[in-house]
């Protein structure tokens, strides 16, 4: 940890604590990868919470549950801890990557926040941790994006992503329900807006905001290979060649599911399913280790090659 | 160094001395009243959970073990007087007190998966597959709670979750496996199982065979112990005993 | 065809359950349709979400065996729209606690086929976890 303190940027930059989520250690780890390469690129350094646990996803719907809010509550006490400690400095702001860890502790944080019995009860059941004081916030990345504004993202790229006709898909945990919305709900652009910073030409279609079915995939793949099918097939009706995404349930919706997709419609044509972070990282020209592409499962490879944006 | 005397520990060496070694009741000078799953019973007092309950006619033939808290077989719950909590511990390493209500946990019924090692990948799917569950914790904490070896369950379930196995092994390597943190459970998981996978599949693949080991191995293979082997077979029961309880034992660190 | 139905304090209680557990006043509903026209994943539902309004209005408990409660994903585009401001996603949620409070699960995690749980993301299973089971 003290390492990261000695980063020249980081004289200049912007220190922020960061929670990664499981998906981000397993099966996501092209997210992690491509978002902490591109964020440095922007002199912001992601510093991971020492100890986290999961997110607590998925945010309990229930007025009377508040056991399953403790898990979102836990980690933002970490965040005071690493104030304390040092690690960062003054920063009680906890920046996710993964939509569905935002949106759950977001809108826990909301909850107690409104609401000192809760806070109360939460921090009874808490055992050797502090408590929390309801001062931390979470934001998405995204947000963080717009704060530094587009114009830096702009000047941060090297090798900008001309050609490439890339459709942003929001999908639901970073623009519902209102009050966890990082963008308008209905017509959001700040995914866009990152796009056409890095070059790229921007494909909006009907469905960048429609569900793609999210843990129905667990047990009932059908539903979601035809979520599938309907967004990435307006994507490229639309003219898109790729997506692009933030959230790694999305993305295995959209990606891994289209194994189902083809199995289901043979003149189903393939498409890459990016995250925002692996093209922002390509368009900054970091060293391409970070990309990762063996995570995702259409390889994208041919397409950034027919637009020879690949070193090798 | 002076010897420092403490009255208080002369005492429990009394009232042990009395329930252990048939010195009759009328000498025991101070005694508790504890409840043993709802019954009371009159104990000598200072004694450890194990004896007391012994002491009042309960008999263990399964749920105990090295009575030295190290083996977890005497898995126990109990509240204190005028308390709430829920507390766990050892039997043979927690003193019985005063109004203490208790019962012995000893076995939290659990499957252990079935595997080969050397055919799963190192990742954090191999938990997954084997131990769906794990998925279900809420990170409510309670078996860190409830662990009287004072490790961060909830710490290491959550790293299985996300496949960090080296956190994984480190935080659950003190593990008695005595089941208190799967008693307590909501999520029903079975910490010490996934833990134990978990470090098997970081001894195998995270940290290698280690030089010492592959050395020690080959020695085996030359045989370079065969001799001493044979010996030992060779030994009476009394010289094994004699031999075993004569041996060289490793300093306390 | 005119139904006629006789609300009995069966269905009123079970209509106020439905309120206390979602925090949603479901009495409020005028059942204009936008939750159902907006929902992604009507199609694969028996009712839609705002039939699955009414019998919570009308308090009727045969609500818990629809699909519907169960195929939900919680996208929230229902809440972000309900010209009422009520959140039906919540409802829905009330209706699955009921059932999952009876430790009746709706999937079986150890029934999923091996070479699934090898691939699923974490956050899938985590999340199914929460949804479909106790």
């Amino acid at each position: 940890m003290s390492d990261a303190k000695d980063f020249a940027f980081t004289l200049t930059g912007l220190r922020i604590p960061y929670f990664p989520g499981c998906t981000l250690k397993t099966t996501a780890q092209n997210f992690e990868s491509s978002a902490v390469a591109a964020a440095r690129a922007l002199g912001i350094e992601l510093v991971e919470l020492p100890r986290w646990n999961c997110c607590g996803t998925v945010f309990s719907l229930a007025a009377d549950d508040l056991i399953h809010h403790v898990a979102s509550i836990r980690n933002l006490i970490r965040v005071q801890e690493m104030n304390r400690q040092g690690l960062v400095d003054g920063e009680n702001r906890m920046v996710t990557l993964c939509s569905m860890c935002y949106n759950t502790m977001k809108r826990a944080n909301l909850r107690v926040r409104q609401n000192a019995e809760d806070i109360k009860k939460i921090n009874d059941l808490m055992y050797r941790e502090e408590d929390y004081q309801g001062n931390v916030r979470v934001i998405h990345f995204l947000e963080l994006l717009r704060e530094i504004g587009m114009g830096k993202v702009k000047r941060a790229v090297k090798k900008d992503l001309a050609g490439l006709k890339v459709a942003p898909y929001y999908g639901c945990m970073i623009l519902r329900p209102k009050e966890a919305s990082i963008d308008d709900p209905e017509a959001p652009t700040v995914l866009g807006e990152v796009l056409r910073a890095l070059g790229t030409d921007v494909v909006v279609t009907p469905y960048n905001k429609v569900c793609c079915g999210s843990y129905q995939t667990v047990h009932d793949k059908d539903a979601v290979a035809g979520l599938a099918y309907d967004i990435l097939g307006h994507a490229r009706k639309s003219g898109a060649e790729a997506i692009a995404t933030t959230c790694p349930l999305c993305a295995f919706n959209l990606d891994n599911r289209q194994k189902e997709v083809a199995e289901k419609h043979p003149d189903f044509e393939h498409m890459p399913v990016f995250y925002i972070t692996q093209l922002m990282a390509l368009a900054f020209g970091v060293d391409q280790g970070v990309l990762r592409f063996d995570q995702n499962y259409v390889d994208p490879v041919p397409l950034l090659k027919k637009h020879s944006l690949l070193d090798k | 160094m002076e010897e420092i005397k403490n009255p208080v520990m002369d005492i429990i060496a009394e009232a042990n001395r009395s329930a252990t070694s048939g010195i009759d009741a009328k000498d025991i000078k101070d005694w508790i009243t504890i409840s043993i799953m709802g019954r009371a019973y009159k104990v000598p007092a200072d004694l450890t959970i194990l004896a007391a309950m012994e002491y009042a006619g309960y008999k263990f033939v399964r749920g105990v073990g090295c009575r030295q808290g190290f083996c977890g077989a005497c898995a126990t719950v109990f509240r204190k007087k005028g308390e709430y909590k829920l507390q766990t511990g050892m039997a043979c390493g927690t003193r019985a007190e005063d109004g203490m209500h208790l019962a012995q946990i000893p076995f939290t019924p659990a499957e252990k998966a079935s595997y080969d090692l050397t055919k799963e990948p190192y990742s954090a799917s191999v938990l997954i597959k084997y131990y769906p569950e794990v998925a279900r914790c809420v990170s409510c904490n309670t078996c860190t709670k409830a662990c009287p070896q004072d490790l961060e369950v909830m710490d290491y379930v959550q790293a299985a979750l996300r496949g960090d196995f080296e956190l994984l092994a480190t935080d659950s390597f003190d593990c008695i496996q005595c089941g208190l943190c799967a008693l307590r459970c909501p999520s029903e998981i079975v910490q010490y199982h996934v833990a134990q996978l978990g470090r098997r599949l970081y001894g195998y693949y995270g940290l290698g065979v280690p030089e010492h080991l592959k050395k020690r191995v080959e020695e085996i293979e030359k045989g370079r112990y065969a001799k001493a082997l044979d010996t030992v077979i060779a030994f009476s029961n009394d010289e094994l005993r004699k031999q075993y309880v004569g041996r060289d034992i490793e300093p306390e660190q | 065809m005119v139904k006629k139905m006789i609300i009995s304090s069966e269905n009123e209680e079970f209509m106020r359950k439905i309120i206390e557990l979602s925090g949603e006043i479901v009495t409020m509903c005028d059942q204009c349709g936008t939750c159902s026209g907006g929902c992604p994943m009507v199609g694969e539902m028996d009712i839609t979400p705002s039939q699955l309004m009414r019998l919570a209005q009308l308090g009727v408990s045969d609500v818990l065996d629809s699909r519907t409660i169960w195929v939900c994903a919680s996208c929230f585009t229902c809440t972000v729209r309900c010209p009422r401001g009520l959140d039906v996603s919540k409802v829905a949620e009330a209706m699955r606690q009921i059932i999952l409070r009876q430790a009746i699960d709706r999937i079986d995690i150890r029934a999923i086929p091996k070479e699934e749980l090898e691939k699923l993301p974490q956050i899938a299973m985590v999340s199914a976890c929460r949804k479909f089971t106790s």
